[in-house]
C-alpha cells in the first residue's frame, strides 16, 4: 500500500449555473509526480483551485494528509505544506526578486530555517540570485517561471501543485522546467502537475489522469497512458 | 517674497492633503474600492478631539484619542459595511461608501448639533520671520509631521513583512492568498492605517484654528481624493506628489488676487488637464486587463 498524501473524492464544482467538475475522484501518493491532462476547459485549473481552497466545491471532499481541507481558506493551506504555483506564474511584478521569494515564506516563522531555504533556492536558481534586487516584472518568461517555483519552495512544501509551468516558454526552457519538476521529486517532494504539453508531462510522471468536460475518463501509469491509442490520438498528436 | 510665503504655505497645506490622500490611495490599491467615507473619518476625529479636550484638556491626549477612535471606526466600517460586499459590483460598493458618509455626517449632526465647535486649545499661534518672510509655527509643525509620516510609511511598506504583504495584495489578491497571506486581515490593517492618518490630518488642520462641523471632512476629503487621482490612484508616492502639488497650486492661486476667488476651480481644472494628458495620473500605472 502506498502512502496517500492527497485524496480527492467526488468533487462537484459549479460556476454559477455551469457545472465545471462532475464527480471527480483521484489521489496522489507521497513522492509521486501525478499529471492531470486534458484539453482547454476540461476543468484542470478548476480542480487545482478547489484543492488549494481558492474556490469551494458544492459537494465532495479534499483530504490532505488525512485531514479534510475542503473548506479551509486558501491562505491557511500553505502552512499545512501544500503550495500552488498558479497558471501564468502570477509573480509580484512591482517587487524585487528577493521580496517575491520572501513572500513565499510568509506563513513561516523560523527565520533561520527560512534563511537556509533561501540560500538553497538561490543556489538552485543561480539566475535568480544574479537578479535578486531587480524588479520581478523585468525578468524574462522563463526566469519568471523559475521565480514562481522558487517562491513556492520557500514555503517548504511537501506537495507542490503546478498549473501549466511550461506555458509560453521556448522549447529549450520547457525542457529546463520539466527537469526542475523532476528535481522536486528527487528532493522528496510530491507534485501534482497540470500541463497542456501532455507528452512531456507523461514522460516525467509516475501516474496520470485524463480529464474531459469535468469528468475523469482515464487513469493509470503514465507510461501506459502514453502508449494508449486514444490518448495518443487526442493529446499526443500521433 | 510673497511667492515664497505662498509656496511654503502650499507645501504645508499640500502635506495635509497628502496625508489624507494616502488613506484613499492605499485603500484603493489594496481593497480596490473608493472609500468616500474617508473624509468623514476626519470629521469624527475632530469631534473625538473636542470631547477629549472637554474632559482632559491636553492636545496630545486629544490627538491620541482621535487616532484610536478613527482606527476603531475605520476597521468597523470596513468589517460591517464593505467586507460583506467583497466580490460585489464596484457600483454597489461605491454607493455603500457614500451611504456610510451620509450616515456619519447625520449621526454627528444629531449628536453635536449644527453649530461649529471651536477647538482653540489645538491652535498653534505665532510665527517667526526671516527678513520680511513670515512663517507660522503651525505651518512648520505640519511640514515636519508630513515628512515624518511619508518617511515612516515608505519604510514600513518597503521593509516590513506586513508592508510587503500589502504590496502583494494590491498587485494580485489571489496570488497573495496562495502565499498564505490573509488578505482580509491585510485589508483591515490598511483601513486602520488610513484612518490613523486621517486623525493626524485632522489634528494638523485644527492647528490652524479651524472649527469642527459635521461636514468638516467633506471638502478636504474631496481635495485629497483629487490629489490621489492626480498622483495616480493606488500609488503611494503618487498620493504624496499629488497632495503637495495640489496644496502648492491652491496656495499660489490664493495669493494672486485675480485668481483667489476661483481657487477651487483652478484646482479641479488641473485635475482635468492632468487626466487628459496622463489618464492614469502622474505616477499611476495603466492596468492591462488580462484576457
Amino acid at each position: 500500500m502506498s502512502d496517500v498524501l492527497l485524496k480527492v473524492e467526488d468533487l462537484n464544482v459549479y460556476y454559477g449555473m455551469i457545472q465545471a467538475l462532475r464527480g471527480i475522484s483521484f489521489e496522489v501518493n507521497r513522492g509521486e509526480i501525478v499529471s492531470l491532462i486534458g484539453a482547454n476547459g476540461a476543468g484542470k485549473t478548476t480542480t487545482l483551485h478547489t484543492i488549494t481552497g481558492l474556490i469551494h466545491p458544492k459537494s465532495g471532499s479534499v483530504c490532505y494528509k488525512g485531514q479534510d481541507v475542503t473548506h479551509i481558506p486558501a491562505h491557511k493551506i500553505v502552512s499545512m505544506g501544500m503550495v500552488h504555483v498558479p497558471e501564468g506564474r502570477r509573480i509580484f511584478q512591482g517587487l524585487s526578486v528577493y521580496d517575491n521569494l520572501l513572500l513565499g515564506s510568509y506563513s513561516r516563522k523560523d527565520k533561520n530555517e527560512i534563511k537556509k531555504n533561501m540560500d538553497m533556492v538561490l543556489s538552485q536558481f543561480p539566475r535568480l540570485a544574479e537578479r535578486k534586487n531587480q524588479l520581478a516584472g523585468t525578468l524574462s518568461g522563463g526566469e519568471q517561471q523559475m521565480l514562481a517555483m522558487g517562491r513556492a519552495l520557500l514555503s517548504n512544501p511537501e506537495l507542490i501543485v503546478l498549473d501549466e509551468p511550461s506555458m509560453g516558454l521556448s522549447p529549450l526552457l520547457v525542457g529546463e522546467v520539466f527537469e526542475i519538476v523532476k528535481s522536486f521529486r528527487e528532493a522528496g517532494k510530491t507534485v501534482l502537475l497540470v500541463e497542456q504539453n501532455a507528452k512531456k508531462a507523461l514522460s516525467i510522471s509516475d501516474r496520470a489522469y485524463v480529464l474531459e468536460n469535468g469528468v475523469i475518463t482515464m487513469s493509470g501509469k503514465a507510461s501506459e497512458l502514453a502508449d494508449d491509442e486514444r490518448v495518443r490520438k487526442a493529446y499526443l498528436g500521433a | 517674497m510673497n511667492f515664497i510665503t505662498a509656496l511654503i504655505n502650499g507645501l504645508s497645506a499640500g502635506g495635509t492633503y497628502a496625508i489624507i490622500a494616502l488613506g484613499y490611495t492605499m485603500v484603493y490599491g489594496i481593497a480596490k474600492m473608493l472609500n468616500f467615507a474617508h473624509g468623514d473619518i476626519i470629521m469624527v476625529g475632530g469631534y473625538a478631539m473636542y470631547l477629549t479636550l472637554l474632559a482632559a484638556g491636553h492636545p496630545i491626549l486629544a490627538l491620541i484619542a482621535a487616532i484610536v477612535c478613527c482606527v476603531v471606526l475605520g476597521v468597523l466600517v470596513e468589517r460591517f459595511a464593505y467586507k460583506p460586499l467583497r466580490g460585489a459590483s464596484p457600483l454597489a460598493v461605491l454607493i455603500t461608501a457614500i451611504g456610510v458618509s451620509f450616515l456619519l455626517q447625520s449621526v454627528a449632526q444629531i449628536a453635536f448639533g449644527t453649530s461649529p465647535k471651536m477647538l482653540s486649545a489645538l491652535k498653534i499661534g505665532g510665527f517667526f520671520s526671516i527678513g520680511t518672510l513670515k512663517i507660522d509655527y503651525s505651518t512648520l509643525v505640519t511640514l515636519a509631521v508630513t515628512v515624518l509620516v511619508m518617511t515612516g510609511l515608505t519604510v514600513f511598506v518597503k521593509y516590513s513583512k506586513t508592508g510587503r504583504a500589502m504590496v502583494a495584495v494590491s498587485e494580485d489578491r489571489d496570488a497573495a492568498l496562495l502565499m498564505g497571506i490573509n488578505t482580509n486581515a491585510i485589508i483591515a490593517v490598511t483601513f486602520a492605517i488610513g484612518s490613523a492618518l486621517a486623525a493626524v490630518a485632522c489634528y494638523l488642520m485644527l492647528t490652524k484654528g479651524s472649527s469642527v462641523t459635521a461636514t468638516f471632512g467633506a471638502m478636504p476629503g474631496i481635495k485629497a481624493f483629487t490629489a490621489a487621482v492626480i498622483g495616480g490612484i493606488g500609488s503611494i508616492p503618487g498620493a504624496m506628489l499629488g497632495g503637495i502639488l495640489l496644496g502648492v497650486v491652491e496656495s499660489i492661486s490664493l495669493s494672486i488676487p485675480a485668481l483667489a476667488p476661483y481657487t477651487d476651480a483652478v484646482e479641479f481644472a488641473i485635475l482635468i488637464v492632468i487626466l487628459l494628458v496622463k489618464p492614469a495620473g502622474l505616477l499611476g500605472k495603466m492596468r492591462r486587463e488580462k484576457v
